[in-house]
């Protein structure tokens, strides 16, 4: 059955995906907000922006990442400012690094929840004296939940699958970095099939139950927010 | 409810915009409305009074514009409101309901952030009125269009405002449903005792409801008045056509057991009309189509037809239709409209101040 390590890096795989779940919502939902709301031309190279992990090689986006977080990149030399040290290498640079490459999988959904809401249901509450904020708040995300519930379930199942980034910024520690997809690709490395096989069928059977509660949940709330892949 | 004050509303906006077609629109008014009573703002679609609407809500901006309201300014050349801080209820013509709501959360909602609370006997109250007792436990997706417009005006009134603005809260509806919430809305008008703006494209809601009218054409006051006035008058594109009538108020004086009719005295005329059930006594509302008026140079004494009076002819107008014309009569303190073809009219010879009789085939009691 599965080693010692592997369960770590189950641990480890969910606690990354769970941590960059909450803060792709956090993130995201302004910038979904702002996406569904703006007229602005800068709506198109920000949401072109926001897209780019879909079509970027996961190395590419790593390799900057990489770069930026280094010793001489601007998010390295901050981090250092801070007194954090570096983050290549350590599972907090693997957050950042996986909400940067999930992001459109949390924004899009919640965008397009909202920009289906229309401009009904605030003018509606507006008539009920309910302020800007508040509005927000009390009408927008409540009436957006379908949208939240899709963006949580993509953003944690793609963290759980990604493998490129992790790899070109985590690299390989036990119990730092070394997640579910790098244990199947050491696994495969060592030519031992046969725990390779366990962890990968996890994985299918995980990522399977996953969508398929993502289009079950959609078909019930009869709205398609799986704007993505 | 809040009493309104001593002033009334004057409302001046200027707005210009292209439509999405490209064709500009303008809107420019500048009226003065009574303070209590149903003031229905009428016109075809695209004549802006829905617009209007918007700009006294704050929904839309008007690039100048002024408004006060029983001596508040809500609008002025440095000022405007913001739409959450004017005492308004707003009625949109379709549903507007907060889908994740039930019926009741949609009143809570309102009740809430009402500016005083709202008595048991009060909500009670609003409920029965627009009978929506049986449905508040459901969402909205669970409610019939006409239940869902209910719940929505009694969210409105919940909020506690000074001035309720209803958009064509039936245009979304079909007939039936409209002959559905009529009736609560004639509750309701009867029973409030602030101001009603009721935007409208439709005839019948106005003569039902209204008790002033202001008449939009392409974003322009082209009349306003009394609705009895207003309806009088046959010079207005939007009124001419197969619903022009006149709106006569009077009181039930006498009813005939025998023949189910009841007799509706007026300044100075009276009509028999069917009986549908009002008390004695009370203040009625009929609506006297131009089509269902007919005229005779002498009175007839063998017809079918129950009610007829002298006339004096005081106007004749082209109608819409080419084949058509409409003549307008007074019959003491009272006008009437009478619609014929054109070759009646030359047939008959009719001039303006000649004496005729005209007989009315049917007469609507509309409240």
């Amino acid at each position: 059955m599965f080693t010692t390590a592997d369960l770590d890096a189950i641990w480890l795989t969910l606690r990354l995906a769970s941590i960059v779940t909450v803060l792709l919502l956090i993130v995201g939902t302004p910038i979904a907000w702002w996406l569904a709301r703006t007229r602005s031309w800068l709506k198109g190279p920000v949401g072109a922006i926001v897209a780019l992990p879909l079509v970027l090689p996961p190395t590419v986006l790593g390799f900057y990442m990489l770069v930026a977080m280094g010793p001489n990149g601007a998010i390295g030399q901050f981090t250092q400012a801070l007194g954090i040290g570096l983050l290549p290498f350590s599972f907090w640079g693997l957050v950042i690094a996986s909400v940067v490459y999930s992001l459109p999988f949390v924004v899009q959904p919640i965008q397009n929840a909202m920009q289906a809401l229309g401009e009904r249901p605030l003018e509606a509450a507006a008539t009920l004296r309910v302020g800007p904020w508040e509005r927000f708040f009390c009408v927008v995300l409540p009436l957006s939940k379908p949208g939240f519930i899709t963006a949580a379930i993509l953003g944690f199942a793609h963290t759980v699958g990604e493998f490129g980034v992790v790899l070109m910024i985590g690299g390989n520690i036990p119990q730092e970095t070394r997640v579910v997809s790098v244990q199947i690709y050491d696994y495969v490395e060592a030519m031992e099939y046969g725990q390779a096989h366990l962890l990968a069928g996890l994985m299918v059977a995980f990522s399977f139950v996953v969508l398929l509660g993502v289009y079950g949940f959609q078909r019930q709330g009869n709205n398609s927010m799986l704007g993505v892949k | 409810m809040v009493n309104s004050g001593q002033h009334g509303i004057h409302a001046a906006f200027k707005l210009s915009r292209s439509h999405a077609s490209g064709e500009p629109f303008t809107l420019d008014v500048d009226i003065q409305l009574p303070s209590s009573g149903v003031t229905a703002v009428f016109g075809h679609s695209g004549s802006g009074k829905t617009t209007f609407l918007r700009c006294v809500a704050g929904l839309e901006r008007a690039q100048a514009g002024q408004l006060t309201v029983q001596g508040e300014v809500w609008q002025d050349e440095r000022r405007h409101v913001p739409t959450h801080q004017r005492p308004i209820g707003y009625v949109f013509q379709e549903a507007s309901l907060f889908e994740h709501l039930t019926g009741m959360g949609n009143l809570a909602f309102a009740m809430k952030r009402a500016p005083t609370p709202t008595s048991d006997a009060d909500l009670q109250q609003i409920i029965e009125l627009m009978g929506i007792e049986s449905i508040l436990t459901r969402l909205p997706k669970h409610m019939s269009g006409g239940e869902r417009q209910r719940v929505a005006i009694a969210r409105a009134l919940l909020i506690q405002p000074r001035l309720l603005l209803m958009d064509e809260p039936l245009a979304s509806l079909d007939h039936q449903r409209k002959q559905e919430i009529l009736p609560y809305l004639a509750r309701l008008r009867a029973s409030l005792k602030i101001p009603i703006l009721y935007v409208s494209h439709s005839v019948d809601e106005i003569a039902q409801l209204a008790d002033h009218v202001v008449v939009l054409e392409q974003g322009i006051v082209v009349a306003q008045g009394d609705i009895g006035e207003v309806f009088a008058r046959t010079d207005l594109n939007a009124l001419s056509g197969f619903d022009t009538g006149a709106v006569w108020q009077g009181k039930l004086v006498a009813r005939d057991e025998q023949w189910h009719l009841v007799k509706v005295s007026f300044q100075q005329t009276e009509l028999w009309v069917r009986d549908t059930g009002e008390a004695l006594g009370s203040s009625i509302r009929v609506r006297i189509l131009a089509r269902d008026v007919s005229l005779a140079r002498t009175a007839l004494d063998e017809t079918s037809i129950l009610n007829r009076m002298p006339a004096t002819i005081t106007d004749i107008c082209p109608d819409r239709d080419e084949a058509m014309i409409l003549v307008r009569l007074d019959c003491g303190q009272e006008v009437l409209i009478a619609r014929l073809t054109k070759r009646s009219l030359d047939k008959m010879a009719l001039q303006v101040g000649q004496e005729v009789w005209a007989q009315i085939k049917s007469v609507a009691i509309v409240r």
